[in-house]
């Protein structure tokens, strides 16, 4: 039976490709240059929102996925981003000795070291959370939705017992600190960084999903799960698997985004969760690709109206959701059957 | 049988939530008699200003299925329709009557809106949805300083009748000042068991039925041929209205208003908390579960502050017995009840009843 099922080459011909929304970054952050004026701060600006678009794409990329594959909303996940984050500060602050040193090389382990372990404690929460929380719930949404939003508040005061409730700084290791100068624009080395991560992560993503078996189930799954399990598989598993990925991606992506706010609250998680809901519903919910353009856009857009006019920051992700919208109603990449 | 119509033919059908209500309603009734501390008739007074939001909100989620994160973005603009107007003219009747009636027609717009938007789609848009359009009002209300007060907030006078200061009888009765600020509560007292009925009367009509029908099956309602759109949004901006009157009660209340007293989103998660514990679907349930919360936020806290006293040997056990840490025990309750008793007190008392 598994013949059938193999992985297959590229996943649709390139003509029923839908290159339109692939169009909407460069076309946003060129319509801002003249309004901007100076490229330098607009190269700055661009590199910033990029940055952040590329965090939020890691952590929005692990629910889009959990969404799509089982139909589950997981109002908590803003909690593993910051048990991520929170893992992050005590991993750097048994490191001193790396991450002040001056060599760039030490500063990069203790980061990755930090990365790794937060992705492992928030991916082993995850799979007690899908164990303990989501299971009892599945195709019921309204309770699915109450359930995961209880997770949240217990998470969250969890943190603040184990960390204690106030504000914490996480700081950048010493030689990722400053910026690069290319030509009159300055460009934080952590954003560098971050756009890189976030890069990694799609690739890695893209290419489990489109290159591998476990990637068709999943797409399969996204699709049609009743009929993969009428095939012989079980996608309870592949599900529990996704999720704990998903959480796991989650503790990157509070790692990266309290190392580029500098610090961390208890509260962040439901900060971020916010963005998290623009993004995917901008992106389409259960889309992968969608998630990256939604997330991108809604990084520049912060970076460029936090720029242009701060107060309406917030409202300018609103409007974007709304007009992508009343584009395309059920978000950029509609996924079928949702 | 009046007291039948009064509450719509909709009775406790428990003998023992029927006590519990009754004596809630006269604990309340008489709560500047029982108790007229300024503490203990603020927490009466936060109570009454609970069950009218928790009620509201049980219409949405309780009644229709609905599950909407800017409940607070309501309460809140009924809080900010007193405030703004009592601070910028004259403490007089007028002013505040001008802001509720403001603070009522945005609210209304403002739900329409949302809810014609994104009440065609799925209800797991619509939570999604309304969670970022709080947010984003909430950091409105705090970036227009001018109107607002930003951060800091508004504090306002209220008319000379209603002030703690004006007394009304030389005397006082019972050992009670008949002052303004008596009065205020009396005002609060009546608004709420008003409101109260007139969410009975609406959870009980004809239009009730088919927002539970809607909530039981939308395909079938929709079906059957009520349009689903239309008594959604219906559904949404009663429970908005309801809410900003709630708002202008807690303004009424403290004369002060400010992002964190009626917007933040702890609050929300409170109403989500108290209507889930009181029981989904039963009016009576927010009662109960509003004045439960209040008391247990009030003095709750000392308990855990004993226990965590005596659990100071173990310092991890004392940290999650900290008073601050009420909401963790709240979370879990929450998680238990969404699981075990679905239905909240008010159902699980009247199963027992039934069951007898």
């Amino acid at each position: 039976m598994s013949n059938t099922l193999t992985a297959s080459g590229p996943a649709k011909p390139a003509v029923d490709f839908d290159w339109k929304p692939l169009l909407l970054v460069p076309v946003l952050a060129l319509l801002v240059l003249p309004v901007i004026g100076s490229p330098s701060t607009w190269l700055t600006l661009t590199v910033a929102g990029l940055a952040m678009g590329m965090i939020i794409f890691v952590i929005a990329s692990g629910l889009t996925l959990v969404f799509g594959l089982m139909d589950v909303l997981n109002f908590g996940h803003g909690v593993f981003i910051a048990l991520g984050a929170f893992v992050a500060t005590t991993i750097l602050g048994v490191m001193p000795g790396w991450t002040a040193s001056p060599e760039l090389w030490r500063n990069l382990i203790a980061v990755f070291a930090a990365m790794l372990v937060a992705m492992a404690v928030a991916g082993a929460v995850g799979l007690a959370f899908e164990r303990v929380l989501v299971r009892p719930v599945y195709g019921q949404h309204l309770k699915q939705i109450l359930i995961t939003m209880g997770g949240m508040i217990i998470g969250e005061e969890l943190i603040k017992v184990i960390w204690g409730p106030q504000q914490i700084p996480l700081m950048l290791p010493e030689g990722l600190r400053g910026a690069v100068i290319v030509g009159d624009a300055a460009i934080e080395k952590f954003r560098l960084l971050a756009v890189l991560m976030g890069g990694l992560v799609f690739v890695a993503l893209a290419w489990v999903l489109t290159r591998t078996k476990i990637g068709l189930l999943i797409r399969a799954g996204v699709e049609n799960s009743e009929m993969v399990e009428s095939l012989g598989y079980r996608i309870r598993r592949l599900f529990v698997a996704v999720f704990v990925v998903g959480s796991a991606l989650a503790g990157l992506g509070g790692v990266m985004w309290g190392l580029y706010q500098q610090t961390v609250i208890p509260q962040m998680g439901a900060q971020v969760n916010i963005l998290i809901f623009i993004v995917i519903i901008i992106g389409g919910l259960g889309s992968t690709g969608g998630a990256l353009i939604g997330a991108l856009l809604v990084g520049l857009m912060a970076n460029y109206t936090g720029f242009l006019a701060p107060k309406v920051a917030l409202f300018s992700n609103i409007a974007l959701m709304v007009a992508i919208l009343l584009w395309r109603p059920r978000g950029i990449y509609p996924v079928a059957n949702r | 049988m009046t007291l039948n119509r009064l509450l719509s033919n909709d009775l406790p059908r428990s003998k023992l939530l029927t006590a519990v209500l009754l004596t809630l309603f006269l604990l309340l009734a008489l709560a500047p008699f029982i108790a007229p501390g300024v503490n203990a008739l603020s927490v009466a007074a936060k109570a009454l200003i609970f069950i009218v939001l928790v009620a509201s909100f049980d219409l949405l989620l309780g009644y229709t299925g609905i599950v909407s994160f800017a409940h607070t973005m309501f309460f809140g603009i009924g809080a900010y329709g007193v405030a703004i107007a009592c601070s910028r003219w004259d403490a007089t009747w007028l002013s505040l009557g001008l802001g509720i009636v403001t603070a009522l027609i945005l609210s209304l717009l403002l739900a329409l809106a949302i809810g014609l938007f994104s009440l065609r789609v799925r209800a797991i848009f619509f939570a999604m949805i309304t969670l970022a359009i709080a947010s984003a009002f909430q950091t409105l209300a705090s970036q227009l300083s001018e109107i607002t007060g930003g951060e800091d907030g508004l504090n306002f006078r209220l008319p000379d009748m209603l002030a703690s200061g004006y007394m009304y009888l030389e005397q006082p009765i019972f050992g009670v000042s008949i002052s303004g600020r008596f009065l205020t509560y009396y005002i609060l007292f009546f608004a709420a068991l008003a409101m109260v009925l007139a969410l009975l009367r609406i959870v009980n009509s004809p239009f009730g039925r088919v927002l539970q029908a809607i909530r039981e099956n939308e395909f079938r309602a929709e079906a059957i041929g009520y349009r689903v759109v239309v008594y959604r949004t219906i559904s949404s901006v009663l429970s908005a209205l309801f809410a900003t009157m709630a708002g202008v009660m807690l303004a009424l209340w403290l004369r002060y208003n400010g992002p964190d007293t009626s917007l933040s989103f702890e609050i929300m998660l409170d109403v989500l908390l108290i209507v889930v514990i009181g029981g989904m679907g039963t009016i009576y349930g927010s009662v109960i579960g509003a004045v439960l919360f209040v008391i247990a936020q009030s003095y709750l806290q000392d308990l855990l502050k004993l226990g965590s006293d005596a659990a100071s040997g173990l310092p991890w056990l004392a940290a999650l017995l900290s008073p601050d840490r009420w909401l963790l025990w709240l979370g879990v309750l929450f998680v238990l009840s969404v699981y075990y008793f679905p239905t909240g007190i008010v159902g699980r008392l009247r199963n027992r009843a039934a069951k007898l």
